[in-house]
């Protein structure tokens, strides 16, 4: 090979060759290449098992290429926890959705946390229920339109978007929450280096870890994929502010 | 008796409203009808279809594997309904989507470059009423006075200025195939 | 009422709200998703309630408590959602309130898919819950049954305390057919005896499924079983085309039960003496049509979407006395006529008795099932 070739792109190890299904201009594909990545940096991808929530993502483990479990709808924690106490030594990380996570898994994913479980959580909120068409999610911002709330999310009787991120960060079990969004390139690099650091966390042993990316859904938002970009930018992003919300002390230090 | 009519094609071309229209046009005759579609995942950006049966007694299962008619709005739909045609049915192909024509030679087929029709008419959202005039003019089910009651009936008030287009659309598919 | 082009799930929820519903509680799942949809706008346009729950298991609690008010109350969900559920129900059941639940199912086990199944039979007609209890269990197979039975649905479990499902694949749901609606009626609160509504004036009420002393538990149980028996005396629904002379007989429900009939029909063309008996309630169950058509026909033939779930309640019926042969399709797989006529043919043929059938129906499918 000439010295000068340089390879630009190269499909991470950690995806498989099935391309995937998701609508086009959906995140859902950004956020899967991320984790790939890291997971291709960190060179964890034999040691990893991966768990798929029931979402648009529900087929995640065709376009992962490691070990993965299909969990019920929201119970991916409850099963991640299986997996990692009886499998020690692997890195076990669930891939999950606002419905799933946040609304009828809130039980398994407080516990998780709260027993400090050493697995590492990606949550997609994108503000509705994808793959059953578009309905109100707890995370559907006040006023928003959707399948079941067709009159827009009424505080008054639906109540208020719950975030996860800060719900999280006051356990003690949790080592790393961060809220990241993936609605430009530069936030996608932060997406990237945050995942890096919740696999870190979990390799070192020190807690759970949960990266929270905002993302969109063109599809069920009714809008073109630079359209929902934006929409993300000018709608989610002062609902759900970026940030740090628990970094345990020990992993100062060690963004890559 | 009864008559059952697959309508497919890809999401988007108007395939589930045509089949509702046939239905509503046949309750109105005061026959007996169903309209089923296929549902699911496939639908989304994929492939749609719809069965409608307009019988004179109660009906009993709502799918057939060997309708009596079919529209097949693209190739994939031609390549898929073609066989399953009853003996002696009618199978009408938008051959603006399909580069080939039906082969079958015991059942009545007609192909008309519906997409280009519809857009001559302004409006490439036609291309279902062309496609079901088309039908119609060779499954005498239900009269085209009869799909044009039933659009004026039952369609909604904002689309009712959309009325004279699809009227003409119906008529132009069926004069095209007469 | 004029008949209007409805589909199935719509139609259900919309006869729901006009015969008086006054709280709904669901979470969403296909293909049952537009009965929430609906009832998320007709709701609160009505002054109603609507919530959409964290999850099942919210919402059947939900249902628990609205019930406990004396309100018509209701939820819906398709086969996983009805699983997550069953706790819930057990827990109705042993409180004596009246709550209906449409299962619109699908294929499964497990997360399945999301074509039309007949998979929840067992679930929803022997159980599913802990503990002795019986529900009414009602099978639509066309919208204008869909939306009568949902209608009756409330009035039974009113009249006996008992809970109620509606139960309905996936086509029953997503098939339009014309249909009529029920008039509107007001929302009328029935305040029974038991209902809580704070002991203004009164003695003070409860609502418990717990005796903690099982000489009570047992009393409890002894009239659950006697409503249960009054039920088996008077709800008992099903309906029969060309049994008169019917020496085969098909038995299936909802989209199995319109798919036979299709198939009983063209065997009838051929000089084939088939009958059908669609049973509409599923719980309780026509046994005795059964046991009167044993006496006379020699073989039955049960269809349905599943591995032959309602068939053990078709031989316990028959016991024996003709042999009870079965074709299903599972997964979310539904049988066009043409499969059913095949076995009607090959049963009016050679009308054998076998122990199982399923072994040889297994055998049989081994030829429609890709490799
Ligand atoms: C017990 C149960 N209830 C409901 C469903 C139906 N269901 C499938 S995916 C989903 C929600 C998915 O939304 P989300 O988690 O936000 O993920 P997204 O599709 O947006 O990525 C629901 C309610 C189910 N499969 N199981
Ligand atoms: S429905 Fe929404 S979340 Fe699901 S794949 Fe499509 S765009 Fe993505």
């Amino acid at each position: 090979m000439a010295a000068t070739e340089q390879l630009v792109y190269e499909r991470p190890h950690s995806l498989s060759e099935t391309p995937n299904s998701y609508c086009p201009g959906c995140t859902h594909g950004v956020a899967h290449h991320l984790i790939a990545e890291v997971l291709d940096e960190m060179n964890l991808r034999e040691r990893t098992i991966g768990v798929a929530p029931v979402g648009c993502s529900v087929f995640a483990y065709n376009y992962f290429n490691m070990d993965f479990a299909e969990a019920a709808h929201g119970r991916a924690p409850a099963m991640a926890t299986g997996l990692k106490r009886l499998q020690p030594g692997r890195i076990v990380f669930t891939y999950q959705g606002d419905g799933d996570l946040a609304s009828i898994g809130m039980g398994e994913i407080v516990h998780a946390a709260g027993r400090g479980e050493l697995i590492t959580v990606i949550f997609i909120n994108n503000a509705n229920y994808g793959m059953t068409g578009g309905q109100m999610a707890p995370t559907t911002l006040p006023g928003q339109k959707t399948t079941s709330s067709p009159y827009g999310r009424d505080v008054e009787t639906a109540g208020y978007p719950i975030r996860m991120a800060e719900l999280l960060a006051t356990l003690e079990g949790a080592a790393y929450v961060v809220r990241r969004s993936l609605h430009d390139p530069k936030n996608i690099r932060l997406a990237k280096k945050a995942l890096h650091t919740a696999f870190e966390a979990q390799v070192r042993g020190l807690g759970f870890s949960m990266v929270e990316l905002l993302s969109t859904c063109p599809t069920n938002w009714g809008l073109t994929p630079l359209e929902a970009l934006k929409w993300l930018e000018q709608n989610m992003l002062p609902a759900f502010p970026l940030g740090d919300y628990k970094v345990s002390p020990s992993l100062a230090g060690t963004r890559p | 008796m009864q008559t059952e009519i697959i309508i497919a094609g890809f999401g988007g071309q108007g395939v589930l409203f045509a089949g509702e229209l046939l239905a509503y046009a046949g309750m109105d005759a005061g026959r007996v009808v169903t309209w089923i579609p296929s549902y699911g995942p496939e639908m989304r950006g994929g492939t749609a279809n719809c069965t409608v049966i307009i019988a004179d007694e109660e009906i009993g299962s709502p799918l057939v594997r060997n309708p009596q008619a079919v529209i097949a709005m693209n190739l994939p739909s031609l390549e898929k309904y073609e066989p399953l045609v009853r003996p002696g049915g009618v199978l009408a192909v938008n051959a603006s989507m399909a580069n080939r024509t039906a082969v079958r030679t015991d059942i009545t087929s007609v192909g008309l470059p519906a997409n280009e029709m519809a857009e001559s008419l302004g409006n490439r959202r036609l291309t279902n009423m062309i496609m079901l005039g088309a039908l119609l003019a060779r499954l005498p089910v239900l009269s085209l006075e009869s799909i044009e009651q039933a659009m004026a009936a039952h369609l909604p008030e904002r689309h009712r200025k959309l009325l004279p287009d699809n009227y003409k659309a119906l008529r132009q598919g069926a004069a095209a195939v007469s | 009422m004029p008949r209007e082009l409805l589909k199935g799930n719509e139609a259900m929820a919309e006869a729901a709200i006009r015969v008086g519903l006054e709280a709904y509680f669901g979470y969403p799942i296909t293909p049952q998703t537009e009965i929430l949809e609906w009832m998320s706008r007709r709701m609160p346009e009505l002054g109603r309630v609507f919530v959409q729950a964290e999850s099942e298991l919210g919402a059947v609690n939900m249902v628990y408590g609205a019930a406990c008010t004396g309100a018509r109350v209701m939820s819906s969900s398709s086969s996983p959602g009805v699983s997550l559920m069953m706790e819930g129900l057990s827990y109705i059941a042993g409180t004596e309130l009246p709550v209906v639940l449409i299962d619109i199912m699908r294929g499964g086990p497990g997360l399945g898919n999301i074509a039309p199944s007949q998979g929840d039979y067992n679930q929803m007609v022997h159980g599913g819950g802990h503990g002795d209890y019986h529900p009414i269990v009602l099978a639509p197979a066309t919208v204008q049954e869909a939306v009568d039975l949902t209608v009756e649905a409330f009035d039974l479990a009113e009249k006996y305390r008992n809970l109620v499902f509606v139960v309905a694949d996936g086509n029953v749901g997503q098939i339009m057919e014309p249909a009529e609606l029920p008039a509107m009626r007001e929302v009328k609160r029935a305040t029974p005896e038991w209902a809580l509504t704070g002991a203004e004036g009164r003695e003070r009420r409860f609502l418990s499924s717990i005796y903690i002393d099982p000489v009570y538990e047992e009393v409890t149980n002894k009239r659950l079983q006697e409503r249960w028996l009054e039920i088996q005396q008077n709800e008992v629904r099903y309906r029969e085309y060309y049994l008169e002379d019917a020496d085969l007989v098909v038995i299936g429900f909802g989209t199995a039960g319109r798919i036979a009939l299709t198939a009983v029909r063209a065997a009838r063309a051929e000089g084939i003496r088939a009958g059908l008996l669609r049973p509409v309630a599923l719980s309780p169950y026509p046994y005795a049509a059964i046991d009167e058509l044993a006496k006379r026909a020699s073989a039955f033939l049960v269809v349905e979407m599943n591995a032959g779930q309602m068939l053990e309640d078709v031989q316990r019926a028959v016991a024996g006395r003709v042999p009870v042969d079965f074709y299903g399709r599972m997964g979310g797989m539904v049988p066009f006529p043409d499969e059913i006529l095949d076995e009607i043919r090959r049963v009016a043929r050679e009308p054998r008795a076998q122990a199982d059938p399923r072994v040889a129906w297994l055998k049989r499918l081994e030829k429609v099932l890709p490799h």
